[in-house]
């Protein structure tokens, strides 16, 4: 098997009960449902609500660099802190906060495998105790934009074919037959996908235990849709948290170089007047 | 010092099955004495609808009511 380009980027749920009390690592959970952290918990994590704490609550954006400075201080996290991330959907929030923590420059940041749902269905202790940290003060390298593709590169690569472009939806979001997740608000005015972009779902790269597939099966999977290493790539969802997933995947275990997370995503896209719409 | 009190998940099940056409995860667990049950779309795999009760019967009673509300709301179109 081929290893991780990454090694030790996502760690077990054996590691992490093993580690989880130590005094240079800290835990935390990030779910789409923010209240799964208030139902119960791996002892000691924190936990991190993605809609209030890891973006721009004014405009659109990314958490700003202050903000997250003072959330990981809040946190008990310093820039040698090893940050352990997990969550539920198989570590969609997770992702999010990995790939935003990588923007801002934090060294050591992992993913626990298999996420909320592995560790739920293995038994493991829950705590609903809400853990304080003793502040630690924390300095944010400045945005590192590479890692984040937007609407003018995204246009430009979709109109030169500068860029494969990956759309990580599901295939009824992918073909315009809906326009969100089943169930979940609609937040666009049209439906389909970016032109030349290829379906290739985030849960594709997940086991049923909610772990990550093998590296070589991954590879695999993404060279049958034409995503190689060789050529920029541009991952795009709904609200890009899903995409920061798949980000995840093709940076941090496959190696990819040039691997950008579209966190505009189909809201933006869908929305924008005169934008070319390809369906199904 | 505070206490810490820590507790197992216990009779964890998650099973896929259709509601309303949508095909649907329900995964519930005992914590304690409650039931903690959330319902998602297999396909993308979002959680959509959660509930709490004391028997895992009214729990995910509770979610799959919630569920059907909000899939009612999810629109069609033809491609």
């Amino acid at each position: 098997m081929s290893p991780q380009a990454a090694p030790g980027v996502l760690v077990t749920t054996d590691w992490v009960a093993q580690h989880a009390a130590d005094p240079d690592v800290r835990l935390v959970e990030v779910d789409v449902d923010t209240t799964s952290y208030d139902q119960g918990h791996v002892p000691g994590a924190a936990g991190w609500n993605w809609s209030s704490q890891l973006c721009d609550t004014l405009v659109r954006d990314i958490v700003p660099k202050a903000t997250l400075e003072q959330l990981l201080g809040r946190t008990g996290v310093d820039n040698k802190t090893t940050v352990v991330l997990y969550g539920d959907n198989n570590n969609w929030f997770a992702a999010w906060a990995f790939w935003q923590l990588k923007i801002y420059g934090h060294g050591d940041v992992r993913i626990m495998d298999g996420g909320r749902k592995k560790w739920l269905a293995e038994g493991r202790d829950l705590s609903t105790d809400k853990p304080s940290f003793p502040a630690k003060s924390y300095k944010a390298s400045d945005p590192d934009q590479s890692l984040r593709a937007f609407l003018p590169e995204v246009q430009a690569a979709m109109k030169n074919k500068s860029a494969s472009m990956v759309d990580v939806r599901g295939p009824q979001e992918f073909t315009g037959e809906i326009l969100a997740p089943p169930g979940l608000p609609e937040t666009c005015q049209r439906g389909g996908h970016i032109p030349g972009a290829k379906n290739i779902p985030w849960g594709k790269n997940c086991n049923d235990d909610g772990t990550f597939k093998s590296t070589d099966d991954l590879r695999a999977m993404y060279a049958a849709q034409g995503i190689t290493a060789d050529k920029p790539v541009i991952a795009y969802c709904r609200i890009g948290e899903r995409s920061s997933l798949t980000w995840f995947v093709m940076k941090h275990l496959l190696g990819f170089k040039d691997v950008k997370n579209y966190d505009g995503s189909w809201t933006e896209w869908g929305n924008l007047v005169g934008a070319p719409v390809e369906k199904p | 010092m505070r206490a810490v009190i820590e507790m197992k998940p216990e009779e964890y099940s998650r099973r896929q099955q259709e509601l309303d056409g949508w095909a649907i995860t329900i995964e519930t667990y005992r914590l304690g004495d409650t039931y903690h049950c959330t319902i998602a779309s297999v396909d993308p795999g979002a959680r959509f609808a959660r509930a709490d009760s004391a028997t895992r019967e009214d729990a995910e009673a509770r979610a799959l009511e919630k569920a059907a509300r909000y899939l009612a709301q999810t629109r069609k179109f033809e491609v």
